[in-house]
């Protein structure tokens, strides 16, 4: 396990090395400022239908909400190189030539993204936490939001981790990530139109669906197993396709 | 005088599809010896090294590191193993000391020996004023030693190297070749490499790949072929008729390049230099050169790779 902690460190600190890290946690900030600002100055001057919802339902879900879209569109860009560019500059043969297990491999490039994403995490939490300073919170709310937000963030950390195993192409694997991303969200919106189990089952798939209920106070352990189901999922394929790699690739 | 066996490749073979990269390869190296690994392109020898280091898993066979099975206790086996690749796997944007820490404790070291094996590491590769730079600013052959440094930083029993020397100027060759005679001492080494020369200035003893079957395996003193003839160039600058040579006692081919220059083949048991130099001496031919040849192993490396050629549509055939 000494290992999952060398190349988790590892993959942080290299993370922090490049623009891209830093452009990323600035971009998202700047752009959930804007959204949190308007949020905020549309709850001062509360129009008809916002009767009866406090500034936590209004601003701080509205924002988690809208935190998740964006962390949708981001996390492909996090994700894309992990492995691609290991196999691409050809220094995953200084991985595989260590006594490391592919395991551990996978474990300690996964931690290591969510360490990042966990740092992402910390920053949007502290735009709807400044609001204690002049008014309640509902915090048990905010919490469920924030949990929320981390298992939606750690499964498409765990999608793109397994996509970019699959290509040596940055680019080709942040464009697949994206597009699974955006499909498991849409299905969401295809189930409206169908039969009841069909959209029993469309609504079930969804990534944000599970989001929905957590961003709203409503902790069901369904919803969370469902995101530990989809992580655990596509780690394992993740080994396991790194596995078959050095059996049968080029 | 313990002759241990640190590496051991039983029957391996690769194959990608239905090409057969490495086809049915045995050997074993022992402690102490510098393997040299030749063979055209593509035949296969990177192929081979990456499963011996276990960055690929073989079709068929077995690799075993100092007694550890390579797939069946690979935590064991790759603990002895220091692999630098073709291209050596590097971060561009880390720094040496930071890439080589990583290195270390990738390959189990903790934080306190690991920093002492980047130091050593470093000071055995001439790293020693690069610590703090980025590894994309380097210069080749500056990142060709970050890459061996890495390679022996945790004093693996075995290191393999993927032409080590490729793309280095002749002053940073020398220094590595010299490098891994050092390591070679305690350590078993195999290399691959296509400059003939090098083989013979480092290695102790050879193997010839070609088209993924193992056609030479020697120890390199015995290179030199016993009972065969010793072969040497000479030049005059007023030369003698191929027939006066020939007629010098000992001397058994003649074989006249041009005007000047002769290569002559004798038996390197009889005084043939002495009675040469004296006719020459005596008859004034001018003799201006006299260079031992000593390419054997080129030539055989050229024997063997070409002559397969020849041959291979009949020997395929049979043996499929």
């Amino acid at each position: 396990m000494k290992a999952v902690f060398t190349i988790a460190a590892h993959e942080l600190r290299r993370l922090f090395k490049s623009p891209l890290a830093w452009i990323i946690l600035g971009i998202v900030e700047l752009l959930l400022a804007i959204l949190f600002f308007i949020m905020l100055s549309q709850f001062l001057n509360p129009a008809p239908w916002y009767a009866g919802r406090g500034v936590t339902e209004i601003v701080a879900a509205g924002l988690l909400q809208i935190a998740g879209i964006i962390l949708l569109l981001v996390t492909p860009f996090m994700t894309m190189r992990i492995f691609s560019e290991e196999r691409r500059t050809g220094t995953i043969r200084l991985l595989f030539s260590s006594p490391i297990s592919i395991t551990e491999l996978v474990l300690g490039k996964y931690f290591g993204i969510l360490g990042f994403l966990g740092v992402m995490l910390v920053m949007i939490a502290l735009m709807p936490l400044s609001l204690l300073l002049g008014a309640p919170l509902d915090l048990l709310q905010i919490g469920a939001g924030l949990l929320g937000l981390l298992l939606l963030m750690a499964s498409f950390a765990a999608i793109g981790l397994f996509i970019s195993t699959l290509t040596s192409q940055p680019a080709i694997a942040a464009i697949a990530t994206f597009g699974i991303l955006f499909m498991l969200w849409i299905t969401n919106l295809a189930a409206n139109s169908g039969s009841e189990t069909f959209k029993a089952i469309f609504t079930y798939v969804s990534l944000l669906n599970h989001y929905d209920n957590l961003i709203n106070g409503i902790f069901i352990s369904a919803d969370v197993i469902y995101y530990l189901i989809i992580i655990t999922t596509f780690i394992i394929l993740c080994i396991w396709r790194l596995d078959a790699e050095r059996m049968h690739s080029r | 005088m313990d002759r241990e066996i640190l590496i051991s490749v039983n029957a391996v073979s690769r194959y990608y599809g239905d090409h057969c990269a490495v086809n049915n390869v045995s050997f074993t190296v022992e402690r102490g010896e510098v393997l040299g690994f030749l063979g055209p392109n593509g035949a296969g020898k990177s192929t081979t090294m990456q499963i011996i280091s276990g960055v690929m898993t073989a079709s068929s066979g077995s690799v075993s590191i100092a007694g550890f099975d390579i797939i069946d206790h690979p935590r064991s086996a790759k603990t002895q193993i220091g692999f630098l690749p073709e291209q050596p796997p590097l971060y561009p944007d880390l720094t040496v000391d930071e890439y080589l820490r990583y290195a270390a404790q990738l390959r189990g070291l903790g934080r306190a020996t690991a920093a002492l094996a980047v130091d050593q590491s470093k000071r055995r590769c001439g790293l020693e004023n690069t610590g703090r730079r980025l590894i994309g600013n380097l210069s080749k052959g500056f990142r060709q030693r970050v890459g061996i440094a890495q390679a022996i930083i945790h004093t693996p029993a075995v290191i393999i190297l993927d032409e080590p020397t490729a793309g280095l100027d002749p002053i940073q060759i020398r220094e590595i070749r010299q490098l891994i005679k050092e390591l070679g001492a305690e350590h078993s080494v195999i290399l691959s490499t296509h400059i003939l020369p090098e083989v013979q200035t480092v290695c102790n003893r050879v193997l010839i790949i070609h088209e993924g079957r193992l056609v030479l395996d020697k120890k390199l003193d015995h290179m030199q072929p016993e009972g065969q003839k010793q072969k040497m160039l000479i030049s005059f600058k007023r030369s003698p008729s191929a027939g006066a040579l020939a007629a010098i006692a000992g001397i058994d081919g003649v074989e006249q390049l041009d005007p000047q220059r002769f290569r002559i083949s004798f038996n390197p048991d009889a005084d043939v230099l002495d009675a040469l130099m004296q006719r020459a001496s005596s008859s004034c031919w001018g003799l201006c050169a006299m260079v031992p040849e000593t390419d054997s192993l080129e030539e055989t490396f050229m024997r063997l790779t070409s002559a397969e050629l020849a041959i291979n549509p009949e020997s395929t055939g049979t043996t499929a």
